[in-house]
């Protein structure tokens, strides 16, 4: 007798709040947790977009206290172009996949109408790539190395006035799909006050232009706070030097100039600490969650919805997906066919219309030929006719010949006779 | 504190792990390590905290199954092991209420708390396993639940516009409960057993084992093991997914020691000036958490001291992705993203 199947609904409604009586021990999963991801190592992805010479890479240098970089790029690139580098660090027992992502040749080109969508393309890539993981039968996306954008580093230059157009527009299309974080570089170019409007309008400038800022986040309460104080600081106004000067007795990252020397970790100079604070130490975990929950599942809702797919009601049949390819394939295959008939009827066509041509051809040769043949034969006739009438004529005048020879030596003959005749009348007559 | 050479095991991982892509996106080359030149800290180490504070919020779920027949003290051993009524122990059969004919599937969903870290346990039981005379293919409602759950995550997952997190009722890990007989496994345990240890995480535990002697005990242990490797059942921690010699090394030892013999029990009795869970027999009591008496404590440290977020992720990771790629093969496959080359067709079907 076969068990029949009855399966009780999981009553999800009456989640009771048990109490425990003693210490279950289950208070270690986070750091279970923790300790599973730092072993697979975590992956964090930098995009640096600013002009030539701005100072992006010395920034990334001093961020995370090496050296990248090995030449800077000129000023005459074409077209702008994105150099990804990736590289490994450790610290503690924490190894980083790191990989900074630079914009060649920003603002480089007269005409910059095109200038975002290299940027652009390169982030829907790494999307992309991740998606098509995501979709795969066999996949294994536990130890997929995760190269979607994290946070992107814009770079503001320090002219004192407002937000190039080149920036609103770049922004305006990279809001969507990655954690921006405005800077100020160079900033040791402004002075104090200068600063603080050029803050305020550059905030305000991207408010009234709709453009979506990474906003640190503010729920949580231990770090509610630092981000509240840090934001009001928007955009970071920077100053990055891997050179180290003397300053009391101690060596510290500094640019050094006649008049002074301008200290980059110095909160007082510029706010090079705010944006480690913020970029690495409080909101790493929170850019890279963002990423993928915000800006990917938009890609991924929208590159889907693209296709044709569509989310069913959930009391229709399961797999919407697959009834969607199904449809799709179909079409598409109905659509192959029709175009193999087509280029199959072309084909006939030509060849009926080549094999055509080459009738014609071979029938005016045909004709052609018939007519060399006849002429042929006609000159073939005259010759034997002349050929005839040679040897008529040949043969007439061999006739003669033989005539004339016989006449000739019947004449020798009666000659010689004669002759004969003649000597012996001769001979006799002497006698 | 700075660590030497690259690790080769990450680089030999990374390039394999660029995926095969269709339209070629810019994929940066192969890590360079430059570790020597770091000076100064830079705070990158701060993540776990970041990552800790975050998972926190969020809460995990946790499910487990618990499978035997009735009487083997399921439920008992389910609250012992969170330290809470968690199931409501059923008072034996009396004559008014009926046998159920069938296997039914009970889950129950709590929510527990210890030190700051929320957990939705759900604990599924399955009373009326093995309980029939004719108790053929009774693991099949077992087997048709836990493909529903994967069903249902799979249906989120697929979804155009998805939930920020999806709802995890999968089967993390199902506690099979033998029968102390003191010779081998029961055919119905190997069947189960078979069937089931492709789709789910199965720990097998010797319940009641306070009927059986040190001896006993051990050479039961021995034979069910024996019995398991014979038959091709992989139980958990498999060894297919060891992922180093560390791991290897720490799981072989636990290997060795399973399947534990484990004594449940809610009630607290005073021993030795302290108050101990336990039962009292008249020639004593046995107490469930001292490691002389019965292997309880290796069990609840083994499952949720040390291995739970494990056994989520090889549930995750492993069992759920075979059930989604079988599933996808069956159907056809996901359409590949661009629909125009034929090729592509070929290679997802």
């Amino acid at each position: 007798m076969a068990v029949a199947v009855a399966v009780g609904r999981p009553a999800n409604d009456d989640l009771r709040n048990l109490s425990l009586s003693g210490h279950v021990g289950f208070d270690s999963l986070p750091d279970q947790l923790v300790n599973k991801s730092t072993s697979q190592g975590f992956c964090f992805n930098i995009l640096c977009v600013g002009e030539t010479g701005i100072g992006k890479s010395t920034l990334m240098d001093t961020l995370f206290n090496t050296t990248f970089e090995s030449e800077p790029a000129t000023h005459n690139e074409p077209g702008v172009r994105l150099k990804a580098r990736s590289y490994e660090l450790q610290e503690s027992n924490v190894r980083l996949k790191l990989t900074i992502v630079d914009t060649v040749g920003f603002g480089d080109q007269i005409n910059k109408d095109d200038s975002y969508k290299p940027i652009v393309e390169y982030i829907d890539a790494q999307f992309e790539a991740y998606l098509q993981e995501e979709l795969k039968i066999k996949r294994s996306l536990f130890n997929y190395h995760d190269t979607r954008i994290h946070a992107c580093l814009y770079f503001i230059a320090p002219t004192g006035h407002s937000l190039k157009s080149l920036d609103l527009v770049t922004m305006k299309k990279l809001d969507s799909k990655v954690n921006i974080i405005p800077i100020i570089a160079k900033a040791d170019t402004i002075a104090k006050n200068e600063l603080h409007k050029f803050k305020s309008k550059i905030m305000s400038e991207l408010v009234s232009n709709g453009v979506q800022i990474y906003q640190f986040p503010t729920d949580e309460e231990t770090v509610a706070e630092i981000n509240a104080t840090m934001s009001v600081h928007l955009p970071f106004a920077v100053v990055g030097s891997t050179e180290e000067v003397k300053i009391g007795n101690k060596m510290a990252k500094a640019r050094q100039y006649p008049w002074g020397v301008v200290q980059v970790e110095n909160e007082n100079h510029c706010d090079f600490v705010k944006l480690r604070e913020m970029l690495i130490r409080v909101n790493m975990e929170d850019l890279r969650e963002q990423t993928h929950t915000r800006h990917y599942e938009l890609y991924r809702r929208c590159k889907l919805e693209e296709m044709g797919f569509k989310d069913t009601d959930p009391d229709s049949k399961p797999f919407s997906l697959q009834e969607t390819y199904e449809a799709k394939r179909n079409e598409f295959l109905g659509e192959l066919q029709k175009k193999e008939e087509e280029m199959r009827q072309m084909f006939v066509m030509r060849v009926k219309e080549k094999e055509a041509e080459l009738k014609e051809a071979e029938k005016d040769l045909h004709e052609k030929f018939d007519l060399l043949k006849r002429t042929h034969q006609e000159e073939k006739k005259k010759v034997e006719d002349k050929k005839k009438e040679l040897e008529e004529e040949l043969s007439n005048f061999q006739k003669k010949k033989a005539a004339a020879q016989l006449l000739q030596s019947q004449a020798q003959q009666a000659g010689s006779q004669q002759t004969k005749k003649d000597k012996d009348k001769k001979n006799a007559s002497f006698t | 504190m700075f660590k030497g050479p690259a690790d080769t095991r990450t680089d030999a991982a990374m390039s394999d792990l660029v995926p095969e892509p269709r339209q070629k996106p810019v994929v940066p080359m192969k890590p360079v390590s430059i570790n020597s030149n770091l000076l100064g800290y830079i705070g990158i180490d701060t993540i776990i905290e970041q990552m800790r504070k975050k998972t926190m919020k969020t809460g995990f779920d946790f499910n487990i199954m618990v499978v035997g027949q009735s009487g083997l003290g399921k439920s008992t051993l389910v609250n012992t092991l969170f330290k809470s009524q968690v199931s409501r122990k059923s008072s034996g059969w009396s004559r008014e209420e009926k046998i159920p004919k069938t296997v039914e599937i009970k889950a129950i969903g709590h929510v527990i708390e210890e030190g700051g870290v929320k957990m939705k346990l759900t604990v599924i039981d399955t009373p009326g396993f093995g309980d029939q005379i004719n108790n053929e293919n009774c693991w099949e409602p077992i087997e048709k639940y836990i493909n529903e759950q994967y069903e249902k995550f799979l249906k989120e997952e697929v979804n155009i516009a998805r939930k920020k997190r999806i709802p995890d009722t999968r089967v993390h890990c199902c506690l099979y409960f033998i029968s102390p007989t003191g010779h081998s496994l029961r055919p119905l345990d190997l069947e189960f057993m078979k069937h089931l240890s492709k789709v789910v995480n199965i720990i097998p535990v010797i319940a009641k084992a306070d009927t059986m002697t040190l001896e006993e005990k051990i050479e039961f242990k021995q034979r069910v093991r024996k019995e398991l490797e014979v038959n091709g059942i992989e139980f958990y921690p498999q060894k297919e997914f060891d992922e180093d010699l560390e791991d290897k090394t720490e799981n072989d030892k636990i290997r060795e020691s399973m399947p534990f013999a484990v004594v449940g029990s809610d009630k607290e009795y005073q021993v030795n000036g302290k108050r101990v869970l336990g039962r009292k027999t008249p020639w004593g009591i046995i107490e469930v958490e001292n490691l002389n008496h019965c292997e309880f404590a290796l069990l609840r440290d083994f499952v949720i001291r040390t291995h739970l977020q494990d056994l989520k992720e090889v549930t995750h990771n492993i069992h759920y992705e075979t059930y989604r790629a079988k599933r996808l093969n069956d159907n056809g496959g996901l359409p590949p993203m661009t629909v125009e080359t034929e090729e592509n067709h070929e290679s997802n079907l």
